[in-house]
């Protein structure tokens, strides 16, 4: 290697680590600071020590965010309502491409044709419509018939089920699968619904990891504007509404970056895990025509 | 038999998507031309276009500066002193079209006269403003910086996945939890920005509140939401450079192109469908501006960071006005709807 090359090299890394610490410093921020008291995170702040493990370090404001709220329901209703929504929605969303792709049935073009149209429909331009029609819906419990959904879980369930884009991806997917798999399945007799399972979908991983993870991120990092609409009760609501119980008059930010690093550190986890399939859910909302 | 087992498999996800997004949309336009709310105790009635005639009315006023009995105009702190507006909007007899409008904005015309624009829903209007300037600055901006990070890290040196994969992590971290943590970044008297660019600037540099100002409060804004959607088009650019054949820079490379040239002539093109798409994909996106409002600012100061979904929320869900809520959403629409026609029209087949 040249002496030019190297130091050009060198100039690149030392360009992409500047960019890099504009990204990391700031995560980085949170951490540290929800294992500081109150008065030292407020002191570190003036210098470099706000990014480092210095000082008199603990899980106190992690705690003390626990005692303020009830974060650990928080967690579960986001973790519920997360986890039923993607379930429901890549089951749903893939027996429907399923039956676009490969079974002929009257109006199926004009079906889908709208499914795609309301792409361009984004959840603001419908919640408060929306808004009203939920509290005017029955719903089937023990005790019989109630009306009203504001304050339950299925407010948060149901309507985020499927959107146009996850029957689009799967769509796409299975138009690109060899079609004699499914025609020999039907000649040996297997009903649809058994080539859905038995055929197409052990082959479609990578669309469902896709889907999977665009799901997981609208439903566990965005339920924010629908929940504060709809769910004045504090037991049902998910972890982004929770953050609102930390806007007190004096405000504690150690406990504050406490809460932002309970709800954000599994997500990056998962991430860091499995960074390549993020990236590549990411990259095929791209390939939308 | 082929007719059932397609509807039963496609009807659950139709019905959700009627039930769920079709029928509101058009719920929202009906609720648009009458004066529903959530609940109440009178029947709904047909308004026709009121709503929207509330939310757009605009009137236009020129006033003549005072002038004292020698013909003198007549000041006050040097500035020239006009009328009261209040004569002009509180009197439904002489002036209905200014009546119980409000000032929106007004400017000097020489010496003596001023002209006031008038509106009936200032702060619709200002968010209407705001939301526009959020988008013209977020999305050039946004998707050039998204294309440098993506050409930067489009090449083969070890440990570039490291960089790709940190560029990309505020992509997965929620913005809700992004604007609480950059509210202490912005925050004048303990604010990390200021201390970094009081570090960078060796103390020449006067701590600010950023979202305090009104100057600043949404530039503030901007910039993280930048941060934080930067990574998410750098991939989709970066999906776009790799389908660019590498035979194509090496001619480049042997014709002598210089590293303009070679962007101008062989990258740029490849690039054009992707170009679009990512600029529809960033102005959908900024157009629905809600979450960065409602934990940092909640709209202030002096509703400077205002945006038509954080008015939105405040009349359909605040003041249970489904109505105007409704009609907020169908102008919101009508945005949306026309910037995907301009993505069609862009990418027609020539």
């Amino acid at each position: 290697m040249t002496l030019e090359r190297k130091t050009r090299l060198i100039g690149l890394y030392l360009f992409l680590g500047f960019i890099a610490c504009i990204f990391v410093l700031p995560i980085l921020f949170m951490v540290m600071s929800s294992f500081k008291p109150d008065l030292q995170l407020l002191s570190d702040s003036s210098s470099l020590r706000a990014f480092l493990p210095v000082g008199d370090l603990g899980v106190d404001n992690y705690r003390d965010a626990f005692s303020r709220a009830p974060v650990g329901l928080f967690i579960f209703n986001s973790v519920f309502i997360t986890a039923t929504t993607l379930v429901l929605s890549l089951f749903l969303a893939s027996i429907a491409a399923f039956s676009f792709v490969f079974i002929e049935w009257r109006g199926k073009t004009v079906v889908l044709a709208i499914i795609i149209a309301t792409y361009i429909l984004p959840f603001e331009t419908v919640a408060v419509p929306l808004l009203l029609l939920v509290n005017n819906l029955p719903w089937l419990t023990a005790e019989g018939v109630t009306w009203g959904w504001l304050n339950s879980y299925q407010v948060q369930i149901v309507p985020w089920i499927i959107r146009a884009l996850e029957i689009f991806l799967f769509v796409q997917y299975f138009r690109d699968l060899p079609r004699d798999l499914v025609e020999s399945a039907r000649v040996e007799g297997a009903s649809w619904f058994q080539v859905y399972r038995r055929v197409v979908m052990p082959l479609s991983g990578p669309v469902i990891a896709t889907v999977a993870i665009l799901k997981f991120l609208e439903m566990y990092n965005n339920q924010f504007i629908w929940p504060i609409m709809v769910v004045q009760e504090e037991g049902l609501r998910p972890i982004m509404v929770g953050l609102l119980y930390f806007f007190q008059l004096n405000t504690a930010w150690g406990e504050i970056m406490a809460y932002l690093t309970i709800i954000t550190v599994p997500v990056l986890a998962f991430y860091l895990v499995l960074q390549r399939a993020f990236i590549a859910s990411i990259a095929s909302t791209g390939v939308k025509g | 038999m082929q007719n059932r087992a397609g509807w039963l498999m496609a009807g659950p996800a139709f019905l959700l998507i009627a039930a769920f997004l079709i029928i509101p949309f058009f719920m929202a336009i009906g609720f648009s031309f009458t004066n529903q709310r959530l609940v109440s105790p009178n029947p709904t009635e047909w308004v026709g276009t009121a709503n929207y005639e509330r939310l757009f009315g605009i009137a236009v006023l020129t006033l003549e500066a005072e002038r004292d009995e020698d013909g003198t105009v007549r000041t006050k702190d040097g500035e020239p002193v006009f009328p009261s507006l209040r004569s002009y909007t509180r009197n439904k007899d002489d002036h209905p079209e200014y009546y119980r409008k409000r000032e929106w904005f007004s400017f000097g015309r020489g010496e003596d006269r001023r002209t006031f624009v008038l509106a009936t829903d200032v702060v619709f209007l200002k968010a209407v403003r705001n939301t526009l300037f959020f988008v013209a600055v977020v999305a050039p901006l946004q998707a050039t910086a998204a294309l440098g990070l993506a050409m930067l890290i489009n090449r083969k040196v070890r440990g570039i996945n490291i960089f790709r994969t940190v560029y990309f992590m505020p992509v997965v971290i929620s913005m809700v939890v992004v604007s609480m943590l950059w509210r202490f970044i912005y925050d004048g008297q303990n604010g990390l920005l200021n201390t970094v660019l009081d570090l960078l600037t060796f103390g020449w540099f006067e701590p600010v509140d950023w979202l305090g100002r009104t100057s600043t409060a949404l530039p503030s804004i901007m910039a993280m939401s930048i941060w934080q959607g930067v990574g998410f088009h750098m991939i989709i650019w970066l999906s776009g450079l790799q389908t660019i054949p590498a035979s194509l820079y090496e001619a480049a490379r042997i014709e002598g192109a210089s590293r303009w040239q070679t962007f101008r002539y062989v990258t740029w093109p490849g690039l054009r469908n992707t170009a679009i798409l990512v600029m529809i994909i960033i102005t959908m996106q900024a157009f629905t501006l809600y979450p960065q409002i409602a934990v940092m600012t909640g709209g202030g100061p002096l509703d400077s960071t205002q945006s038509i979904v954080f008015q939105m929320v405040e009349r359909g869900y605040g003041k249970q006005d489904i109505s105007g809520g409704s009609t907020i959403s169908v102008f919101l629409f009508l945005f949306v709807l026309s910037i995907s026609l301009l993505q069609r029209w862009l990418t027609r087949e020539k």
